[in-house]
């Protein structure tokens, strides 16, 4: 017998990603923090575009250091890629942790973004490329992860047919709180990879034993065991098999296939009796389990073995009748999913909300092809397609939301329009009239403060003096003008009164000229606070004024760009969607095919063993009826 | 022998994985992998709409000017449980939010929720703030801070770290950011 059933027993990568910042960190930018909210919720959607926006406006800044999202732009850039990796934007998240791998950036940083470099290449099957990523890390190593990387280097050497290298890794990680159980188990797989039967058996046997009550590590000691008993039944050691078998539990997720091959390692020990009991317990399981049908055929197969070909008889009518139904309901799935049902259940609201969701799926009596696609939507590819499509019906969700809203948009403009554009024309007359005077004021306070200035540096007394005191004083200069030219007897005297009038106007002006440059000070900063006033209320209405006009103009070009977006990703989501939704249906019609064709062949084999039972059944009792 | 035909058969099936019996039409592996990276693009696509969409929306509704937003983190370390934050301003009710328990994960994990936007004048304001939750030893609480705050011409961000209120200190701090 060949190795075939290892095929599907494939090695196990546990998932962890860290968010960044850490939480005790301080967090400096409530925007960055809006996007981890959404983030740690799983929308990662509203995560990557609030988050995407804050990066970019940081980014053209042009002092960002000033900026609250300047102390976290690593993590900021980091859980870029990270949302775009759980968004599953591959090829996005490759780039933004490919940039923050050349950034100059902290090494414990550097070495977390080359370790979820490595996932994304292992995710694509891109072994070497992963395996460089991990080369990079070097120097500090963030504790969270470091068993992480360990793992994957583990899982890559396997990947790469390298099983002893990932031997040596595994070693190291039988410890590991995180991946002890999966580590275990992994060992076990790598040594049977190498070649080491043996130490693959011990292995395996000791992953099969892990005490722990966690569901998942309990699922891992569970496939140990059959593994391992598997491996001994392959090889003929029946006796050997069964204890390992024995020790998977009855109600785990691997206990169908248990009970069979348990079932198989009495048989083939010729130990009919003991192979009654597991399958006994299977045949009575769910039917549309593969291996259930398997022990449907298989335990009227025992019986007949036991010579109780009547008993035999009838399990091997019960297989038929129940291969006929099961026949009958996969046809009906075929249909179902080819009248677009089956798409419809995966795209309800209330049954995704539950984590569960796949499981409850079965539920759901419109759409009975989920019975036979559980195995099926437990793989990668589908799981990938699965949630493409998804994705993209929640993209089409939005984007149907979107489009309504642009009329609404549209009205709100309309009506601000309406309201602020006759408002305006008169609000903008009064306006400039003020802005006339108000400039003329603010042309005299400049005038002013440079006159103040410069007596500070050149004192000039006269041009402190009073109104009064300047037209006395253009009085007595005209009166001096007039009695140089008039050769009267009384110039002299006359002179000489001028000049002392004019020496005690000076005498005034000089000696309070101090005072009254103080008072012109003290008053023009009692002006300076009225014109502050009138620069900030004349800035208030530029403000209010280009407010109202920006309220209504301006958005018909984006608006209308945005709308013809939309509209073209809408098209080309409806698009994909079809095109994913048909490889799904594809994918999943193949499967019940597949399904149909096996469960016709049991039904053929039934109904020939169910002959051959009546005909033994009667050889026997005419047998028993001779004298 | 029947018991040999019949695994023979069985393991078989199993091996040749889902589609190995595919009938009439066969998706290949490059036809996965195309519609994936289509699918990717069109993501980017979106994402790149909804940001110019949030954009254009918020000069349209909350004009930087008049914006002012809300937002509510919890304190590192305090398990205490958030029910629900009501949010007057200036004596009227902005807003108020009743926790899920995955909101109130995501709060305690560093998250920070935008709770309101809205528009105000510039000048002196009132902040009211009431939280409403439930401490580790089982007692219900019910909380109120008054803060007042300046709006500027620019926008404003008022972010509010809910703690637990036990000791006899106020849960609700707010900043200014």
């Amino acid at each position: 017998m060949g190795r075939a059933p290892f095929s599907g027993i494939g090695l196990l990568l546990f998932a962890s990603l860290a968010l960044s910042p850490s939480r005790s960190d301080e967090l400096k930018d409530l925007y960055f923090g809006e996007a981890l909210y959404y983030a740690h919720q799983g929308y990662f959607f509203e995560a990557l575009e609030r988050l995407d926006t804050e990066v970019k406006q940081h980014d053209e800044l042009d002092e960002p250091e000033l900026d609250t999202l300047y102390y976290h732009i690593d993590a900021a850039e980091f859980s870029l890629g990270d949302f775009e990796l759980r968004y599953r934007m591959h090829h996005r998240a490759g780039r933004a942790i490919t940039a923050v791998l050349e950034g100059a950036v902290d090494e414990i940083v550097r070495n977390d973004a080359a370790y979820r470099l490595a996932r994304i290449h292992f995710q694509k099957g891109q072994m070497a490329d992963a395996m460089r990523a991990l080369e990079r890390i070097d120097g500090k190593i963030p504790e969270s992860i470091r068993d992480d990387i360990d793992f994957l280097r583990a899982n890559i050497y396997l990947a790469e047919g390298k099983p002893a290298a990932s031997v040596d890794v595994l070693k190291r990680l039988q410890n590991s709180k995180n991946f002890g159980g999966f580590a275990s188990y992994n060992l076990g797989i790598a040594y049977l990879q190498d070649g080491q039967r043996q130490a693959a058996l011990e292995q395996l046997d000791r992953a099969g034993q892990v005490a722990t009550d966690d569901p998942a590590e309990l699922a891992i000691r569970d496939k140990s065991n059959l593994v391992l008993g598997t491996i001994l039944l392959e090889d003929g050691e029946f006796d050997n098999a069964m204890p390992f078998l024995n020790r998977v539990r009855l109600d785990g997720p691997f206990s169908n296939q248990a009970l069979l091959s348990a079932g198989w390692a009495s048989l083939s020990a010729e130990k009919y009796e003991r192979a009654v009991v597991p399958w006994g317990i299977l045949a009575r399981r769910e039917v549309t389990d593969g291996a259930t049908q398997e022990a449907m055929l298989a335990l009227p197969y025992a019986y007949g073995k036991l010579d109780v070909h009547g008993r035999a008889a009838v399990h091997y009518g019960r297989a038929l009748d129940a291969f006929g139904a099961e026949v009958d309901k996969l046809d009906q799935s075929i249909e179902s999913i080819r009248e677009g049902r089956f798409l419809q259940a995966l795209i309800r609201e209330e049954i995704r909300k539950d984590k569960d969701w796949v499981i409850h799926l079965r539920a759901l009596p419109e759409t009975p092809e989920t019975y036979y696609l559980m195995e099926l939507l437990a793989t990668h590819d589908f799981q990938t397609g699965l949630q493409n499509y998804l994705d993209l019906a929640d993209l089409r969700r939005k984007l149907h939301s979107w489009q309504a809203s642009f009329d609404s948009f549209d009205d709100m403009v309309d009506i601000r329009h309406d309201h602020y554009e006759p408002l305006l024309s008169v609000v903008d007359t009064q306006f400039r009239e003020l802005d006339s005077r108000m400039r003329l004021r603010i042309e005299q306070h400049k005038m002013l403060v440079k006159r103040r200035d410069d007596l500070l540096t050149t004192p000039r007394p006269e041009f402190l003096a009073t109104r009064e005191e300047q037209a006395v004083l253009a009085q007595i200069e005209h009166i001096e003008t007039q009695l140089k030219g008039a050769e009267s007897p009384f110039e002299g005297s006359l002179l000489q009164r001028t000049h002392r009038l004019k020496g005690m106007l000076m005498w005034t002006l000089e000696t309070e000229y101090h005072d009254r440059l103080t008072r012109f000070d003290q008053n023009l900063r009692g002006l300076d606070n009225a014109m502050a006033v009138l620069q900030q209320q004349y800035d208030q209405y530029v403000r209010v004024r280009q407010a109202a006009t920006h309220s209504f103009e301006g958005y018909e070009m984006p608006v209308s760009r945005l709308r013809a977006r939309v509209s073209v990703s809408a098209q080309k989501v409806e698009l994909l969607m079809a095109r994913q939704g048909h490889v799904l249906e594809v994918v999943a019609i193949n499967e019940l095919m597949a399904r149909r064709g096996r469960l016709e062949s049991y039904r053929d084999k039934a109904r020939f063993a169910l002959a051959d039972s009546y005909d033994r059944a009667t050889q026997a009792q005419a047998r028993s009826d001779e004298p | 022998m029947m018991s040999r035909l019949i695994r023979t058969l069985i393991l078989l099936l199993l091996a040749s994985g889902p589609m190995a019996m595919s009938t009439a039409q066969d998706i290949s592996g490059d036809d996965m992998r195309s519609l994936d990276g289509q699918v990717q693009e069109i993501k980017s696509d979106v994402l790149s709409i909804a940001s110019d969409l949030s954009n254009l929306e918020e000069r349209l509704l909350y004009p930087s000017n008049t914006q002012v937003a809300v937002f509510v983190s919890v304190a590192a370390d305090d398990k205490f449980r958030l029910d629900a934050v009501k949010i007057e301003i200036n004596g009227e009710l902005a807003t108020h939010h009743i926790y899920s328990f995955k909101e109130l994960e995501a709060l305690q994990k560093g998250g920070v929720q935008r709770v309101y936007t809205g528009n105000l004048p510039t000048g002196d304001h009132q902040l009211s703030v009431t939280m409403i939750g439930k401490l580790k030893n089982g007692t219900e609480f019910n909380e109120t801070g008054n803060f007042s705050f300046a709006k500027g011409v620019e926008p404003k961000a008022l972010g509010i770290t809910l703690a637990d209120p036990g000791l006899g200190k106020s849960g609700i701090q707010v900043g200014d950011w």
